[in-house]
């Protein structure tokens, strides 16, 4: 058994990182630490994950969310898609493995990735809406967030979601509030199987190994870890049984990278071509805000913040 | 559980059948999936769907449901006629050697001594040959043939791989591979753990299920043994407990008896109960009976309870016959019940037929119900459209809901599915007006009893009788309570020199110090330890571990005598050596019994005595041939659900279980397979607890909604498309839901048919927060397993339509 | 540590970072605050710790329970519940019911008071406790004064009441078990069933 976090206490400590760890922030300058903090992973054993959705209930509790109750549509996916509430989802697939004969019921955990190279937050022209902490953690500041939808489109695995109610994007924080003060996301606690665990990236990558190892000895000869390059890695990664297939998983991006779109912002392209493509969606969020100036923010900033999403690293 | 749930991680081999162990007890489950990952087991599920559990398996094998005994059977024609068994421990542990009267035998599916009218058997058959020396007989080499091996092996050898497939439709290599991962544990070096749960118990042959399962345990040597056993995932957090206390038609605490009408006297019930060994050397707690009994009614008659009055014996009520909750519901449909209390249970939901509750509850005089939330059952007289269409102004029962704490609004000790005793905190003051179970009980006592003072009536003197003297009557602690549980000496207690070995007043530290004399109480011997002089023991958070063999003996308390795996003497050969240096657990040091755990023995008996390590049975073995023990046979059969798709391949003239009770008119509620061809299973969602959680909000948003599980083949034959509402009748009612179409379920081929199956998850209701439904036991049929009396929930039959969606 | 010096702390720290004063130059000097406040709080400081165990299923789950005086009652209520980490079974996990036993706790379909429905009504009217204990005694005593047998045709003491039934729940304590058994068994019923065998 990977050994699990201690209990929590009750006595107030100091958080461990802060606005000092910023590594980037959305259309901001900013100055990363000189040291980077070490860097943290969750990583999902989808071979041991029992679907029980543990993981969203108490993902749902820990962060005080209220979500609406649904139907069923002839599916175990509840609610049918991640929302500005369920920042987690089990997505359940049935596949047939054409080499045993077996079905396979591949059940997989969806939720922010917290990429090293974070698409949503490059794409992001609200100042300080999106941060990402040295030790890798990609976080949403509703209270910057203009709820324009680009870090959706730039999103390469499609997390995040826009609240209808408050026009403010959310997504999974990582537990930020609980990783502050030593303990782990609440996801990692509850899973009943350790099919989620919660350490440091070099841990969670040694550990990936000896789970790999079981899964080869099992006949799963392409078991694998799931941590893309194309996103410079990520900070919540993946053991698959079959990781030469990911989208095999509910359609598990495979090779993801950072949108075109978001290149194409970087490259200071006029917005209303990036409007354009981003589809209505966002854009009746871009209009939103035109519109009703949210946070006092004039397009001319957002055009220059947009700029600067371009050097946002030094 | 004969072993426990951390002790999962030490097997080898997992078998999940007759349960859904990741879906229904998810944290436990991690001991397999850390069994998995740490020492490399397999696990394989046999089920009729492709669980979550399956979906971590190994090993995946469909079956029928109702057809287990013959998927096991052949299990154990396997082992048997591939001499895949663990020899030395079948000829030494188990009565594979006992030789059987002669007038014993089974043909057509019965054994001798069925009487068919009162569709029950005499049992006197079932017996061992007695020898001059009024032991049984045995013949240890297994070659005489009424030798419960031999018989054995005659008995199972009809179970062959291509029976087993035309019965339980499990194609034979997937049945092969299953037994063969079985026969690999066989040996003393390897083990299996088993692991059920109601998929087998709610069958009108469930606890033969449970048998079967037990024999090839026992034929593999993995009874008492780390890593092995046979363990009922038991559902409610306390049902071990309160089973333990003997809340049950028959029982009183402990696994004591109620007393009948033919036990007149205490002496009479005593002697009953007497312990007869049936080898030389044989010990059993049993032969304590009486100082058990005695204790428990000093504890509850106190100085009432006194040598010239029997230990107030009289006082407790006689039973006349037994009043299982399917019996209850039947007397109450009669209407010869005036009031019901339902404390933390909503029989509306959870008992068979529906139909039949409803109208039950309707003739009672009044129904009480106590329960932290709203119950379908509180609510069973309001009209809910077609979830419960009732006429409400014609239901003249008083109904009262009263509001009681929640878990964590009270303190207390809970004991868990590994037989452990733990003690809870109180975190939150009472929410609301609500009171603890306790309060309202200790409460309506009083006021009765203060009724009864004041105006007498019939019989005052039994209630009078029991002793009540807790510190504030109206409020009795916790911690109180527990002590009276423990019991303790209520004088000074000498041993045999006369020497003072416990002072009045103290807690006993064991229920070997238990007198029949009245000079202790104590009213659950099996927990006596738990409450200490050593102080309250279900509180002990050590979890350290100094064997390594995930035993945790310090935390809480393990009843009885805080032992963690039962049997455990088994784990060493007959002369006390551990079977193999991997498997060691419990031995003899050449002194004395030790180990990783208490020994589950005698602690300084010599192996040379040859004393066995069943010692809850007068043989000291385990029993292959359970003698007059159960009510349908002392080997298993296969016999078809009450509602079968199919005549009994093996003996088409037998219907059901031939001796389970129906109930008066009864036979005509069942369905035929011609205008009911579906076979249809109840089943837990991970998401959800019984019917709780349909009242809490989380567990509904993510799974909000009744559905019916069904395969493609039945969609396509019936034109059904996913997420479509059906309906799914039985004989006895109907349900609407979603239509769930997975490959995870498949036609079986069944004794040259092919058979289609749907599964109906059980936990929705027209009360709480998630969608509203019909309760899934509007279909299921009152009949129950021919000795626990557990409703077939698991195997009936209905036919599945599609509706028009009501929205466009 | 108390709130103040924390606070205080972390502004200085975020103070001494170029980001702060990069954000005023661009003009966005309305969300300068939001920037510092970085990390939220962690919810359990300063609330109060109980073991416990899941009122669920029977693998007894360890279980921590925070609680903190509710604003509105004033009386301690349950804000957290996650799974106990030195509980040798679960190791601090806890399964979609264990980890959202907090809604079951504070769940709609609480009954907050005792509920009364007269024979032939439509609803539920609220009682007291007085009220609804005082009735369910005088129908029990009128019942067991009808029906109760103190001797069969036998002549055997057999002092029986057939006529009451008492479902007991298998999630209440072992305490609880035991008053249960002894009330009921103590009037006399024989109806005695729990969760045990459906």
């Amino acid at each position: 058994m990977f050994p699990p976090v201690p209990n929590p206490g009750t006595e107030a400590t100091d958080q461990t990182f802060g606005a000092g760890d910023l590594m980037r922030r959305s259309a901001s300058k900013v100055t990363p630490p000189a040291e980077r903090q070490t860097e943290v992973a969750k990583l999902i054993d989808v071979s041991k994950c029992i679907g029980c959705k543990a993981c969203q209930v108490a993902c749902l509790e820990w962060n005080e969310q209220v979500e609406e109750i649904g139907f069923n549509d002839g599916r175990y996916e509840n609610p049918p898609d991640l929302t500005e509430h369920s920042w987690t989802l089990m997505r359940y697939a049935e596949y047939e493995n054409p080499e045993t004969g077996n079905l396979e019921w591949l059940i997989r955990k969806d939720g922010c990735m917290h990429c090293e190279d974070p698409g949503c937050l490059k794409a992001c022209p609200a100042p300080g809406a999106i941060v990402q902490y040295s030790n890798g953690i990609v976080d949403f500041k509703q209270e910057n967030c203009i709820g324009c939808g680009y870090c959706i489109q730039g999103c390469p695995f499609n997390i995040p979601r826009l609240s209808k109610t408050d026009r403010k994007v959310y997504k999974c924080t990582l537990c930020v509030d609980r990783v502050a003060v030593g303990q782990g996301p609440a996801c990692a606690k509850a899973c009943p199987t350790q099919a989620i665990v919660f350490g440091t990236k070099a841990e969670m990558t040694e550990y990936a190994q000896t789970r790999i190892a079981d899964l080869n000895s099992r006949g799963y000869d392409k078991a694998g870890l799931y941590d893309p390059p194309g996103v410079g890695g990520t900070h919540v990664m993946y053991v698959l049984q079959h990781a030469d297939q990911p989208e095999l998983y509910s359609g598990l991006a495979n090779a993801p990278k950072i949108s075109g779109l978001v290149e194409t912002w970087k490259s200071g392209a006029a917005k209303y071509t990036g409007l354009a493509a981003v589809g209505i969606f966002a854009a009746a969020g871009f209009l939103h805000y035109l519109v009703n100036g949210a946070n006092r923010v004039s397009a001319e900033d957002e055009a220059k913040a947009r700029d600067l999403v371009e050097g946002d690293r030094t | 559980m004969t072993n426990n749930w951390t002790d999962i991680q030490n097997a080898d081999i997992v078998l999940v059948m007759g349960g859904n162990a990741a879906e229904a007890h998810p944290c436990g489950f991690k001991w397999v999936t850390e069994a998995k990952s740490e020492r490399g087991a397999k696990l394989m599920v046999v089920d009729p769907r492709f669980t979550r559990t399956a979906a971590v398996s190994d090993h995946y094998a469909p079956i029928r449901s109702g057809s287990d005994i013959a998927f096991l059977s052949g299990v154990i024609n396997y082992l048997l006629s591939n001499d895949a068994i663990h020899t030395e421990y079948v000829r030494n542990y188990t009565n594979a050697a006992y030789i059987v009267g002669e007038g014993y035998g089974f043909s057509e599916g019965l054994f001798t001594g069925y009487e068919e009218d009162r569709r029950a058997y005499d049992r006197s058959s079932w017996e061992y040959e007695i020898g001059e020396d009024g032991f049984a007989k045995r013949d240890m080499t297994l070659q005489h043939p009424r030798c419960v091996y031999q018989l054995m092996k005659a008995h199972f050898a009809a179970y062959t791989p291509e029976m087993v497939q035309r019965i339980s439709g499990t194609p034979e290599d997937k049945f092969l591979k299953v037994a063969e991962w079985v026969a690999s544990t066989a040996n003393g070096e390897r083990s299996m753990t088993i692991m059920y749960a109601l998929g087998w118990t709610q069958h009108s042959h469930g606890a033969q299920n449970i048998r079967s399962a037990a024999m090839i345990q026992l034929l593999c040597g993995n009874i008492g043994v780390p890593g092995g056993g046979i363990n009922a995932l038991r559902g409610h957090s306390n049902v071990q407990g309160i089973t333990d206390i003997g809340t049950l038609t028959a029982s009183l605490p402990g696994y004591l008896a109620m007393p009948t009408d033919a036990e007149p006297t205490l002496d009479s019930h005593l002697a009953k109960r007497a312990f007869t060994p049936l080898q030389e050397n044989q010990v059993s707690y049993w032969q304590n009976y009486n100082k058990f009994y005695v204790s428990f009614l000093k504890g509850m008659y106190g100085r009432n309870a006194t040598a010239d009055n029997q230990f107030g014996y009289d006082w407790l009520p006689k039973l006349d016959t037994t009043y299982d909750a399917l019996k209850m519901f039947d007397v109450m449909h009669k209407g010869q019940t005036t009031g019901l209390l339902c404390q933390g249970f909503n029989p509306l939901m959870s008992i068979a037929y529906s139909g039949k509750s409803v109208a039950a509850l309707a003739k009672l005089k009044f129904l009480v119900s106590m329960d932290p939330i709203e119950t379908d059952t509180a609510y069973f007289w309001q009209n809910h459209g077609e979830f419960n269409d009732v006429d409400t102004a014609s239901i003249q029962t008083e109904v009262f809901m009263l509001p009681v704490t929640s878990f964590v609004e009270e303190e207390g000790s809970l004991t868990n599915s590994s037989r452990n005793i733990q003690w809870k905190w109180r975190a939150a003051d009472p929410y609301f007006e609500s009171r603890r179970d306790t309060d309202i009980l200790a409460d309506l006592f009083l006021r009765l009893r203060k009724l009864y003072d004041d105006e007498g009536g019939t019989a005052p003197g039994p209630i009078q009788a029991i002793d009540w003297s807790y510190a504030d009557p109206m409020a009795p602690a916790a911690e109180e309570i527990l002590r009276e549980l423990n019991g303790r000496a209520l004088t000074d207690l000498r041993d045999a020199e006369g020497k003072v070995v416990r002072r009045a007043g103290e807690q006993l530290a064991g229920f070997g110090e238990m007198r029949a004399d009245g000079s202790t109480d104590g009213v659950q011997w099996i927990y006596t330890g738990v409450y200490s002089p050593e102080g309250n023991l279900s509180q002990r958070r050590d979890n350290s571990d100094p064997s390594g063999k995930n035993v945790y003996g310090s935390w809480g308390f393990c009843w009885p005598a805080n032992r963690r795996i039962l049997y455990n003497r088994a784990s060493a050969d007959p002369d006390g050596k551990p079977w193999s240096e991997e498997k060691a657990y419990v031995f003899w040091d050449g002194q004395r019994w030790g180990g990783a755990d208490v020994p589950d023995f005698p602690p300084t008996s010599n192996p040379s005595l040859r004393t066995g390590p069943f010692i809850m049975t007068p043989e000291g073995t385990s029993r292959l041939f359970a003698r007059g023990f159960m009510a349908e046979g002392p080997f298993p059969v296969h016999y078809e659900p009450f509602e079968a798709p199919v005549l009994n391949p093996m003996f088409p003239a037998i219907r059901g279980n031939p001796a389970a009770r129906v109930f008066d008119n009864d036979m005509e509620i069942f369905g035929d397979a011609e205008e009911f061809p579906i076979v249809a299973t109840t089943y837990r969602l991970t998401e959800h607890f019984h019917y709780w959680t349909k009242s809490v909000r989380y567990n509904a948003v993510v799974q909000p909604e009744f559905f019916v599980e069904m395969s493609h083949a039945l969609a396509e034959e019936r034109g059904i498309s996913p997420g479509q509402m059906v309906s799914v009748r039985s004989h006895r009612g109907e349900v609407k839901g979603r239509a769930m179409i997975t490959k995870r379920l498949q036609p079986l081929q069944v004794d040259g048919r092919t058979l289609h199956y749907v599964g109906l998850p059980l936990h929705f209701g027209f009360v709480g927060q998630a969608r509203k439904a019909s309760p899934v036991n509007s279909l299921t049929p009152p009949v129950g397993d021919a000795n626990a009396q557990t409703p077939e929930f698991k195997a009936f039959l209905v036919d599945v339509t599609p509706l028009a969606d009501p929205v466009a | 540590m108390n709130m103040d010096i924390s606070r205080r702390r972390f502004l200085q720290g975020a103070g001494a970072g170029v980001a702060g004063t990069a954000l005023g130059a661009f003009g966005f000097g309305g969300v300068e605050a939001a920037y510092a406040a970085t990390v939220k709080e962690f919810r359990l400081f300063r609330t109060t710790e109980a073991r416990s165990t899941c009122p669920y299923c029977a693998v007894a789950c360890g279980m921590m329970v925070f609680s903190a005086p509710s604003a509105e009652t004033g009386r301690m209520e349950v804000v957290h519940i996650e799974g106990d980490v030195d509980n040798p079974v679960n190791r601090g996990t806890l399964c979609p019911k264990g980890a959202g036993a907090l809604d079951y706790i504070r769940s709609p379909q609480r009954v907050k008071v005792p509920m009364y429905r007269k024979a032939g009504a439509d609803a539920f009217e609220e009682v007291s406790w007085d009220f609804a204990m005082e009735r369910i005694a005088q129908l029990m005593k009128e019942d067991r004064d009808a029906n109760f047998i103190e001797t069969n045709a036998d002549g055997v003491t057999v002092n029986r009441w057939p006529t009451m039934g008492f479902l007991s729940g298998s999630s209440c304590t072992n305490e609880t078990g035991w008053i249960t058994w002894k009330v009921a068994r103590g009037l006399g019923m024989l109806q005695i069933e729990n969760q045990a065998r459906i």
